[in-house]
């Protein structure tokens, strides 16, 4: 990676250079001076970069050099499935049929495009055992928000009006009890036990005639399955709460097990985690949901539906709880989940979370003796590592990350879940082999190492980035949010 | 069959099995109790080689008309515009395109410079000084908006213009039941946002005015005189949702006084995809920098002094006090703002201006056209690169006589609005060249029957 301070396209470009080149104007030009006030009329350009198309291709090859991407190394992002995203994907997407054809098009023009659509729910319902799929939510947080206004709609229709709490797990995902609150929902807590999972006990005293739902994830953010899943369902629906499956782990038991068969009444799915989406810096994402029977006349509009042969949007929805988002969902990045459906069937998608389980204990297993490990039974897709021995020698988990910076690894993610301290959240995907598993099994008992014969090297990581470790408490008291010329 | 994705062999998994100390991965899911453990294979169709799947899905993308085969029409909120070269090229680099969120800051530099480089862009056009680092799309963007204003006033009810993308009323429609909001609406008057119903509705409950500009007739909303009705009540905020592009020529937003801009970069270097994924943007003033939804990135210096860039003002997110968040927003559009970054940057100061301009006169052109073959347009005020007309055929009759011919036809309004039965909304931007455009007046004379 290169060193040198690298400057902003703003500062790459200079009056009169221009990389475009449009269509000329082939119609008689018309005055807008008549038709616009002089007050809505700008009147100083926007002061958008000027530069040639060489200067832009290598301002972005540069920047993209200076940056880590799935096949720049090894990606064990706990939570986040950073796996290999197949090619194909990015060809099929791309067919003009899928890339260029307008949301408002006559449906008969787009028979291919909303069978894809239905074909994708058909699968994800029998992968997760939902009864019916929505394509529409843009990502996974919109997903959650989604399922819980269906379950509110739910029980508003039942004359349920007093159901305002959701109870989330203190190991959950920080988007579980912010969805719940944009719902309009009280955030109740449950506590772990000793073993990471719900303490059930504390369930049973949290959950009320005021329970609207409980909000899991199974394997749960620590990778650990929560193996008292049934009686948990029976304590919810026995106060008549419903359960919703936050799928960011689904990837751990696809072909093993459902959220539908384990009660969930609403699913939500990540499909640039589990299906390969490329995560492209942050989004696009897509968020699907799956519901039972039950909740599905509240799904949102538009449903997609076949009749006699030839697909539809259904938007005759009376009870529906509305549109969640524009068009029909994150149409390009549900292109790219099918794909990969169709590339791997039943037989592949089950052998993916057999070897992502087993990636994951193999790791966990070779790191027990040099890091602490908080729970230690076998684990599903990811497991959770602490650095408090590391700690004790002034090696903190920060430290920990930026070394393996050094080592071209991406750090697994750290300080979550909360419930763990100097926690270290390691998910290895099933796309990488037993060498690269290998490789950062060393590097981290290198690391363990240097925290006690050498903890400055760690301590001062990382030494060999394009850029040091960055002042982010000015970033944030003064922050600096676009470029600002000079003078 | 084999998958190429899978890495592991035989003897891989002997080895690490011997690792754990289990005799097989069966062991490994013993923890599922039986009764929800699945015990037959999932029912899907079977995989297919990487040829033959490329064929049946080219299959199915063929049964799409799409608008590089078809000369379309159609707005109403997505854009069919010409998407340099370059844009593809940049966003296909891996680096970009396979990375997660910009965690770690030292290896994530490029993503994170591209990102200050959009918020820089977007606060230009909309003459905002705060712009983040974008949001799921337009239609989000607007919600969100909304929250903010209710978080930021403590006020429940919010004025939505009639002349706002009827999607994005719904989507307000939707998220207003969570957070139980009392959503008016304000009618439209000459295709604009009628301002004595405003004046009347704008009172000290007001958390916001939500209005489009250009709005969804393509109409110039009056924002200047909007700002001054809002600015009586002295709390109330002024949302704006805005084509950027439009940008290129109309006074921006913000020099009117909005409070928060929001909007959709699918203009800039994103095709249409059918809906999405798109590119929000949600841009506002210093004073509410704080409350922003989504992602910052912020310029800072790393150790040695050096200029470095990261992610910053994330307590809002999911980390700080998240049962009390106002949102819930997490990823953001990183890949879709690059790509509008790359096109606005080969676009450039001079190129978004003449982009702007040709759709401006094209649409002008068409109208005109259309004018001459009995179908004028039915609003008469100031306009951006979409305008509305009456026909004398339901639409979808008109259209599909157009879809024969190679043509994709405007979108119907009275599936909306019921009063615009049979009024079509026609949008003509920069790669309509003008015989496209001659053909298309030309045919919807003959079906006009004029």
């Amino acid at each position: 990676m290169a060193t040198e301070n690298f400057p902003l396209i703003f500062e790459r470009s200079k009056e009169g250079r221009s990389s475009y080149n449009l269509p000329a104007l082939d119609v008689p030009e018309v005055s807008l001076e008549e038709e616009f006030e002089d007050v809505y009329v700008r009147k100083v350009d926007a002061a958008l970069p000027e530069v040639d198309e060489l200067e832009l291709m290598r301002h972005y090859t540069g920047l993209s050099n200076r940056n880590f991407g799935i096949l720049s190394g090894f990606y064990p992002l706990g939570s986040c499935t950073m796996k290999y995203n197949p090619v194909i994907n990015e060809d099929i997407a791309k067919l003009p049929g899928f890339s260029h054809i307008h949301p408002y098009q006559d449906p008969k023009t787009v028979q291919g495009a909303l069978e894809l659509m239905y074909d994708l729910q058909v699968h994800l319902e029998e992968i997760t055992g939902m009864h019916e799929i929505t394509l529409q939510p843009a990502a996974g947080s919109q997903g959650e928000w989604t399922s819980l206004m269906m379950i509110k709609a739910f029980h508003e229709a039942n004359g349920d009006h007093t159901r305002n709490e959701v109870i989330v797990p203190d190991s959950a995902h920080g988007t579980n009890p912010a969805s719940a609150a944009v719902a309009g929902f009280k955030v109740v807590e449950v506590k772990s036990n000793e073993k990471g999972l719900v303490d059930v006990e504390h369930l049973k005293r949290v959950v009320n005639e005021n329970t609207a739902a409980l909000m899991l994830t199974n394997p749960n953010t620590l990778g650990l399955f929560e193996t008292e899943i049934v009686e948990m369902a029976e304590i919810v629906h026995g106060v008549g709460g419903k359960l919703f499956y936050d799928g960011a782990n689904l990837n751990a038991i696809m072909g093993y097990s459902r959220p539908g068969d384990m009660g969930f009444d609403a699913v939500h799915l990540n499909l640039h985690k589990t299906f390969t989406g490329p995560h492209g810096g942050g989004g696009p994402g897509s968020g699907p949901i799956g519901v039972s029977e039950e909740l599905a006349p509240f799904l949102p509009k538009p449903v997609v539906r076949k009749n006699e042969g030839l697909y539809e949007f259904d938007y005759d929805l009376p009870q529906s709880i509305g549109m969640v988002k524009g068009y029909y969902g994150n149409f390009g990045i549900n292109v790219r989940a099918y794909t990969y459906i169709r590339t791997m069937g039943a037989e592949g998608l089950k052998k993916v979370s057999e070897y992502a389980v087993l990636n994951a204990n193999y790791m966990m297993r070779s790191l027990e003796k040099a890091y602490e490990l908080p729970f230690t039974q076998h684990c599903k897709h990811e497991f959770v590592l602490s650095g408090n021995n590391q700690k004790k020698l002034g090696v903190k988990t920060l430290n920990i990350a930026k070394r393996l910076l050094d080592l071209e690894i991406h750090p697994p993610t750290v300080y979550f879940p909360l419930i763990v301290e100097e926690a270290m959240m390691v998910e290895p995907t099933e796309t990488e082999s037993k060498e690269t598993l290998d490789h950062f099994i060393d590097a981290m008992l290198q690391i363990a190492d240097e925290a006690k014969n050498n903890p400055e090297i760690v301590q001062e990581a990382p030494h060999h980035t394009a850029v040091k470790r960055l002042d982010e408490t000015t970033a944030s008291r003064k922050p600096v949010l676009r470029f600002q010329r000079e003078g | 069959m084999e998958f190429r994705y899978l890495p592991m062999t035989e003897t891989d998994k002997k080895e690490m099995l011997d690792k754990i100390g289990v005799s097989s991965t069966e062991v490994l899911f013993s923890d599922i109790p039986k009764e929800v453990r699945l015990d037959r294979e999932l029912n899907l169709k079977k995989p297919v080689s990487e040829y033959e799947l490329k064929k049946e899905l080219t299959e199915m993308a063929s049964k799409n008309a799409n608008l590089t085969e078809y000369r379309s029409f159609l707005g109403a909120g997505v854009y069919d515009h010409f998407i340099p070269s370059v844009v593809d090229h940049v966003i296909s680099r891996q680096e970009f395109y396979t990375a997660y969120t910009p965690y770690q800051p030292e290896i994530t530099q490029g993503e994170l410079q591209a990102m200050f480089e959009f918020q820089t862009m977007v606060s230009e056009l909309t003459a905002m000084p705060i712009v983040n680092s974008s949001l799921y799309d337009g239609g989000t963007a607007v919600v969100e908006a909304v929250y903010l204003s209710i978080a930021q006033t403590k006020r429940k009810k919010v004025l939505v213009s009639a002349a706002l993308h009827p999607e994005h009323r719904q989507l307000v429609e939707t998220a207003a039941n969570g957070k139980k909001l009392e959503i008016v609406e304000i009618d439209y008057k000459d295709g604009v946002t009628d301002l004595e119903q405003l004046e009347k509705e704008v009172d000290e409950d007001t958390a916001a005015v939500l209005v489009q500009y250009p709005n969804f007739f393509g109409q110039i909303e009056p924002l200047e005189k909007i700002n001054k009705l809002i600015k009586q009540q002295e709390k109330t905020m002024f949302i704006a949702s805005s084509n950027p592009l439009s940008l290129g020529y109309l006074t921006p937003p913000g020099e009117f006084g909005a409070d928060i801009v929001v909007g959709d970069t699918q203009v800039f270097g994103i095709p249409a995809q059918f809906g999405g994924p798109h590119c929000g943007y949600f841009a506002t003033t210093q004073k509410l920098m704080r409350k922003v939804p989504g992602r910052f990135v912020g310029e800072t210096v790393d150790k040695d002094g050096q200029r470095g860039f990261v992610l910053t003002l994330q307590t809002r997110e999911q980390h700080i006090r998240r049962e009390k968040a106002t949102s819930n927003i997490t990823s953001n559009q990183a890949l879709n703002a690059v790509a509008s970054s790359a096109a606005m940057s080969a676009l450039g100061k001079n190129g978004v201006k003449e982009m702007t301009k040709l759709n401006m006169q094209k649409a002008r052109y068409t109208k005109q056209k259309l004018e001459e073959v009995n179908l004028p347009a039915v609003f008469n005020g100031a306009f951006f690169n979409e305008f509305v007309i009456k026909l004398s055929k339901p639409v979808d009759v008109v259209n599909d006589a157009l879809f024969e011919k190679g043509f994709i036809g405007g979108f119907d309004l009275g599936k909306v609005y019921p009063e615009l039965e049979n009024h079509m909304l026609i949008a003509t931007t920069e790669i309509r060249l003008k015989e496209e455009i001659d053909a298309f007046v030309k045919e919807m004379g003959d079906i006009n029957g004029y």
